[in-house]
């Protein structure tokens, strides 16, 4: 899978959490979690939606280095098949 | 019969615009079912039955704003002796007399929701400008597809302003698609002054207007080390698939439901000058809308619910408060508020209480901070939990009493 298939993928999770969100003015290097105002229950819904769509199950441990786009795309790629 | 009343859902509504009736009459109704949809200044509110019955006749018609209190339908119950028991009776015989909507509620009602609209009358507040329905009545109804309404409420569309592309005028979802497009290119633009928006900030203004006005506050603050209950949390959610890991939230959550057990003197309302504590624990939850506003809808006998059920709760309850699809029994049933604001990295939260409740419970960030225990100074994670409290009904001691026991559950997370 692509780093624009995994973006593709992270923005429609996005999408579902953050409907009102403009994703295309998300920057790579923005603090999700800040910009979009989401809340922890909205970051787990997230990680739900990531393990649905490519089965990659995040351990509690990691949600704190998943804090920019580029960290989420950079370490769902090197799990992703 | 029951004459089946406009609800208030929420100490600041003042009237409510029938959406949808979900039944017709001679239909046969059970205690729970949605038997309408109503807009509110928070969204699509379903409303529901609290008798079991049948329903006789339907007194509103599609797109009435109808005042809190007034009479919608008229129910015929199973055993007419037996008015609704259990937590909170929202219908209540009124008699035989049926009047125009504009009928202030009867005097001496029991029915909460009309209590709290007669005890709104007298603390007259500014009238919000009139609510343009979402359907004109009669002839003019306004033609739209569920699925399109659904998506008007998730999208937040005011369908006032949508343009029906379908037959007779029908709003279709390609018209809120249209709409949402044209919203978005103007996002930038200021609101409309009849946008929902502005309609959530007037009813919120009312609501902690009158609370600051009525309530004498008191504010109690404690520390909470919570580093038991994240080390226990952390080795719960390690054995749990990501679906079903627990958040901080929900034990703080459950602290609070348990703590009232304790002191029941907080749970519950105040009422025609009177301190009405409350059995059934139904904590309302605060959930920012990221629009703007703030909703705190109830999860029902937080105290009975298990962890995952409170998780499982909660989440379905955000989930549905933002894309506008409460149930009038979560809008009306909370008998004290919890706001979390530790996601933003407020340290202490000094809460206003929304009326008529008796208190709020403000949580902040869990953070490192030094902690000197048995003449040792260490590094702890720690939480600040505060309470805001109405003194007409309780005195701090209660509040001190109360926050003690919170922190007690914490301490013994295992156990929750």
């Amino acid at each position: 899978m692509t780093k624009t298939e995994i973006k593709d993928v992270i923005f429609r999770v996005l999408g579902r959490i953050a409907p009102e969100a403009n994703l295309d003015e998300l920057k790579p290097d923005d603090n999700i979690q800040k910009t979009l105002d989401i809340d922890s229950f909205d970051s787990l819904t997230f990680f739900i939606g990531i393990n649905e769509e490519l089965g990659v199950d995040i351990p509690e441990s990691d949600y704190g280095q998943l804090v920019t786009l580029t960290d989420i795309i950079d370490y769902l790629s090197a799990r992703v098949e | 019969m029951i004459e089946f009343c406009m609800p208030s859902l929420g100490a600041d509504m003042e009237k409510g615009v029938l959406v949808e009736w979900k039944v017709k009459p001679g239909d046969r109704v059970k205690r729970g079912d949605i038997i309408a949809d109503v807009e509110t200044e928070k969204g699509v509110i379903e409303i529901e039955v609290f008798v079991d019955g049948v329903v006789e006749q339907l007194l509103v018609k599609q797109g009435e704003a109808v005042p809190v209190g007034a009479v919608m339908a008229i129910i015929r119950c199973e055993k007419e002796d037996a008015p609704p028991t259990g937590t909170e009776p929202h219908v209540e015989k009124i008699g035989e007399k049926k009047d125009s909507l504009d009928q202030p509620p009867e005097p001496g009602l029991t029915y909460k929701a009309c209590s709290i609209a007669k005890h709104r009358e007298t603390h007259p507040l500014e009238q919000p400008s009139e609510a343009k329905p979402l359907v004109s009545d009669g002839k003019n109804r306004l033609k739209i597809s569920p699925s399109a309404r659904k998506l008007a409420a998730e999208l937040v569309i005011d369908l006032t302003t949508v343009h029906g592309t379908g037959p007779e005028g029908a709003i279709n979802r390609s018209d809120i698609e249209q709409a949402a497009q044209t919203k978005k290119e103007t996002k930038k633009a200021p609101a409309p002054p009849t946008g929902f928006q502005d309609k959530m900030r007037q009813a919120i203004a009312a609501a902690m207007a009158r609370s600051n006005k009525d309530i004498p506050h008191y504010y109690l603050e404690t520390r909470i080390d919570m580093s038991h209950a994240l080390h226990w949390l952390e080795m719960e959610n390690r054995k749990r698939s990501i679906k079903e890991r627990l958040l901080p939230a929900v034990l703080m959550i459950k602290a609070v439901a348990l703590a009232l057990g304790d002191v029941p003197e907080l749970n519950g309302y105040w009422i025609d000058d009177r301190h009405q504590p409350r059995e059934g624990v139904h904590i309302g939850f605060a959930v920012s809308l990221r629009q703007g506003g703030l909703i705190a809808p109830a999860i029902h006998d937080a105290d009975l619910k298990s962890l995952d059920e409170l998780m499982e709760g909660l989440r379905d309850l955000i989930i549905r408060t933002r894309a506008g699809r409460l149930r009038s029994s979560e809008m009306t049933d909370a008998t004290i508020t919890v706001t979390n604001l530790g996601d933003l990295g407020v340290e202490t939260v000094y809460g206003v209480i929304y009326p008529p409740q008796l208190a709020l419970v403000g949580f902040g960030k869990i953070m490192e901070q030094p902690w000197a225990e048995n003449g040792m100074l260490g590094i702890r994670q720690v939480l600040k939990a505060t309470l805001a409290a109405d003194h007409r009904a309780t005195d701090g001691h209660k509040g001190a009493q109360f926050l003690d026991a919170i922190n007690g559950y914490l301490q013994e997370a295992d156990k929750l």
